[in-house]
């Protein structure tokens, strides 16, 4: 068990330390880096999804004024491991997916290189591509585990006969859309290779985590871990898009070598973003519930068609919240992929979880209505005492306690459970539930220093602030580890220069740096005491966390959501959604009230807007860009309430904290879903509820 | 062929002569010519509303707008709204309400709000302006509706709508601002 710290500027609501900046628009981003005459890079991307490049003729482009160069396949360094396909930028003629990166033009400003971009032409020979995912494809496969390294299929008892003898059965494919991260700061890189310098390359970069790049940008081009520096202070929202570097980091280092001494920036458009950046893949989900008269589950079973690239495989691990959410003896998840002509999948924000929380959550509203007994009740009855995955205990879960205070706050007892009832003012109303739960992660490894200097302590460790609030939380924490006030520690983060840090993915960034600013607390106190000398420092890491051993640690919650539809039209609303969340203890309740209503308003962006609609024709995403890939706006947002339990678990870390930058997202879709079939009678099992899907089947 | 012009702009206060292509837009003259970045680049179509700046008094999307149609223009950005050291009461309120997390919409969209108070001050009318021949009133309704060309992906939307809601009514109190 940790030893737990006593909160005294953890649990305090205080302003964003980096807020004035913000504000202002002062805080500089990774494209924003002042250097001296930068040029500008601009890619060239593939207009065939399947096939290679015969010829690229750049006459006109590098006639342009200003163009100072076009980088080809044919004329890039060769780099040192092309082990990541998704990295191994300009290494070869082939072409995998549309959108894949064929040239990048260097030109004295922006408007020149874009131009330039335009004017190369290229002959293809195009195959036959194909990039439509179904769950009856012949040739799904099963990969060797999901993401991150979790098994593929889970079985437990049987099943089949289970669901045979069950009394109610609910058997029912649900499917969740493509999906794209779409932070407002495109992906960003400014570049500088300097062999007289004290680094050889400096990525400016837009990262949730600058030593992650780093590695891979090392390894790609074959430096030394000395001859690369990585630099982010803020990051304009990442949510798992920023989380691992993608092609451009790597393009922006190849361009920046082509012109030492220059340096070079590279931004992604919003519209290559939806080729090169990562995205959800779509997920087909049959699920299966067999339970006894009184709501007890018999079976669960999952099975997940998703899909991947044909060059670099990610494995989304969409069951792996049944594994864990629900009592039953006996089980199923199953993973199969399609590998095909598409851009590489990626993180997005709880992945698994917000996806594989969205079929089996509706499939629990079906269920509670067969059985004619409440949502809520149908959950709690389903309450297992430990993970039923593992057979190890739960280091706190707390569902039950969010189901019941969100019921409570929101007002859910004496709701009416028949369908398309209640009409006020044209409008059918309606409430739903889901339950959310997200793993709680600690990654192995992360160092921090701490300082002594002038009555003041600094903290350096890489960490990276996404918005998630890094810059204020991690004071409070190393304040309370040193036992000072908040207001004498100053924090250090988003550059290798610092010791090593993990990425802020997982909703593990807190609890893992966290843990190495207690280690560097504690190491100080031990050798310099209370009353140090300037310039007193000294590192402590973060080590594994052998309490994961012993128990399965994840938080919890439940939102409830209230859904309007325009019995005429059709038209959806959400006026309000309510969650509660346990997730152990909330050091920031400001940042942390921001973060979990900012899950569940992507949540609602998911339920009701987001969808990238890939043509089959052509393998590309047509709805690129923020007209038309939909996401929440203003006017989409009611009253979006969160709240939180008091929760104390002293198994998960030092601070007692479990992350809460994911959870938010998870569950709501399947709220939204059941709030708009309690409205209307209207079942939509196909992400997202758009009003075609609901205008032809509403009442009279 | 390509055309440069000479232009000045007014940026927070201050006359910067430049020179600018013809397809420059506002956006890539303040952010790229005269390194001032504190209106972001987020979608550079018109779509987002992270590049929102207040140009001759009025919110405009400076990534639809081209640097050399506004020659002698008074541009205003977030970094230049404060007064004596002091933020805009908008700003204040963004802090106050913790109306962001990443940052990067928030520049436009404090710009923005900047903009729709003064449009509501002014009697003017939005799409969900029950008469649009009186006075539209500052409410919950009129704020998100004239907000949502700033698209916010951390989602701050529900506390935006009342970070902007305080400051229309502190700037009420106070006509002095």
């Amino acid at each position: 068990m940790a030893q737990v710290l006593e909160p005294r500027a953890m649990g305090r609501d205080l302003v964003r330390r980096d807020g004035p900046d913000k504000i202002r628009g002062t805080a500089g981003y990774a494209d924003e880096t002042p250097v001296v005459a930068p040029l500008y890079a601009f890619l060239v991307q593939a207009t065939i999804a399947r096939g290679r490049v015969l010829d690229m003729d750049l006459t006109d482009a590098e006639l342009g004024e200003g163009v100072l160069r076009v980088i080809t396949a044919a004329t890039a360094e060769r780099l040192a491991s092309t082990e990541d396909a998704e990295l191994a930028a300009l290494q070869s003629a082939e072409i995998a997916f549309r959108g894949q990166v064929i040239g990048l033009v260097l030109a004295e400003t922006s408007e020149a290189a874009r131009r330039a971009g335009e004017l190369v032409r290229v002959d293809y020979e195009q195959d036959p591509h194909d990039v439509t995912l179904a769950a009856d494809r012949d040739d799904l496969y099963a990969p060797d585990t999901v993401n991150p390294a979790y098994a593929t299929d889970t079985y437990d008892g049987d099943v089949d006969a289970a669901l045979a003898g069950a009394d109610v059965v609910v058997d029912q494919t649900y499917s969740t859309a493509m999906y794209h991260n779409n932070p407002l700061e495109p992906h960003a890189t400014t570049a500088l290779w300097d062999p007289a310098g004290p680094g050889f390359l400096t990525l400016w970069d837009s990262t949730q985590g600058v030593h992650p790049t780093r590695s891979a940008v090392q390894k790609v081009l074959g430096l030394d871990e000395q001859q690369v520096r990585v630099v982010c202070p803020y990051v304009g929202g990442g949510f798992g898009a920023k989380g691992r570097p993608h092609v451009h980091v790597v393009l922006a280092a190849m361009a920046a070598r082509a012109v030492p001494g220059r340096p070079v920036k590279l931004a992604l458009t919003r519209q290559q973003m939806f080729s090169l950046a990562g995205y959800r893949t779509p997920t087909i989900q049959r699920m299966r519930l067999g339970a006894d008269r009184d709501g007890h589950l018999q079976a669960i079973a999952i099975d997940v068609v998703e899909q991947t690239s044909r060059i670099k495989e990610f494995a989304e691990q969409t069951g792996l919240p049944t594994r864990m959410m629900y009592a039953a003896p006996n089980r199923r998840t199953t993973h199969r992929l399609a590998a095909l002509d598409v851009p590489v999948p990626s993180w997005m924000r709880a992945p698994g979880e917000c996806p594989g929380m969205f079929g089996p959550e509706v499939a629990m509203d079906e269920l509670a209505e067969a059985l004619d007994i409440d949502p809520v009740q149908l959950r709690i009855r389903n309450e297992p005492d430990i993970d039923p995955e593992t057979g190890k205990p739960f280091s706190s879960r707390n569902l039950v306690a969010c189901l019941r205070e969100g019921a409570e706050r929101f007002g859910w007892a004496g709701r009416d459970p028949r369908p398309a009832e209640r009409l006020e003012g044209g409008w059918l109303v309606g409430t739903g539930v889901a339950s959310s739960i997200y793993p709680t992660y600690r990654r192995a490894e992360s160092t921090a220093i701490i300082r002594y200097d002038m009555g003041r302590y600094t903290a350096a460790i890489g960490a990276a602030d996404l918005g998630t609030g890094a810059w204020t939380v991690l004071p409070q924490i190393a304040a309370d580890a040193l036992s000072v006030p908040v207001e004498d520690v100053d924090v250090l983060i988003g550059d290798t220069a610092h010791p090593y840090a993990t990425v802020a993915g997982g909703s593990s960034g807190t609890a893992t740096w966290g843990s190495a600013l207690v280690e560097a607390a504690r190491a100080f106190r031990d050798k310099f005491g209370t009353d140090p000398d300037d310039g007193d420092a000294i590192a402590g890491s973060a080590g594994p966390s052998d309490a994961a051993q012993r128990y399965t640690m994840a938080a919890f919650g439940a939102q409830f959501a209230e859904a309007r539809v325009n019995a005429d039209t059709g038209e959806l609303r959400v006026p309000r959604l309510l969650g509660v969340f346990a997730a152990g203890r909330i050091i920031n309740p400001r940042t942390a009230r921001s973060q979990l209503i900012g899950g569940m308003t992507m949540g609602l962006s998911m339920a009701l807007h987001e969808q990238s609609v890939l043509d089959p024709r052509f393998g590309h995403v047509v709805n690129h860009d923020l007209a038309e890939y939909h996401i929440t706006a203003c006017a989409d947002v009611g009253d979006v309430q969160a709240h939180w339990i008091d929760e104390e678990d002293p198994h998960v870390n030092a601070m007692g904290s479990k992350g809460i930058g994911e959870i938010g997202i998870v569950g709501t879709a399947a709220a939204v879903s059941n709030a708009v079939y309690n409205a209307t009678g209207v079942r939509v099992r196909d992400l997202p509820i758009t009003l075609d899907k609901l205008l032809s089947a509403l009442p009279d | 062929m390509l055309v440069d012009a000479d232009i000045t702009l007014l940026v927070d206060g201050t006359p910067r002569p430049l020179t600018v292509d013809t397809r420059t837009t506002l956006l890539d003259a303040l952010r790229q010519r005269l390194g001032v970045t504190s209106p972001k680049k987020g979608c550079d179509h018109g779509q987002c509303g992270a590049c929102t700046v207040l140009l001759d008094g009025r919110r405009v999307l400076s990534c639809l707008t081209l640097a050399v149609a506004h020659g002698g223009g008074t541009v205003v950005t977030a970094d230049g709204l404060g007064r004596d050291g002091r933020p805009h009461p908008v700003q204040r309120a963004f802090l106050d309400r913790d109306a962001f997390q990443c940052g990067y919409c928030t520049p436009g969209q404090v710009c923005s709000a900047v903009g729709v108070l003064d449009e509501i001050a002014a009697g003017r009318p939005s799409a969900v302006t029950a008469d649009v021949a009186g006075e539209p009133e500052l409410d919950h309704d009129e704020v998100a509706e004239r907000m949502s060309g700033n698209l916010c992906r951390c989602a701050a939307y529900a506390n935006i709508v009342p970070a902007v809601l305080d400051a229309g009514r502190e700037l009420a109190r106070e006509e002095a601002w």
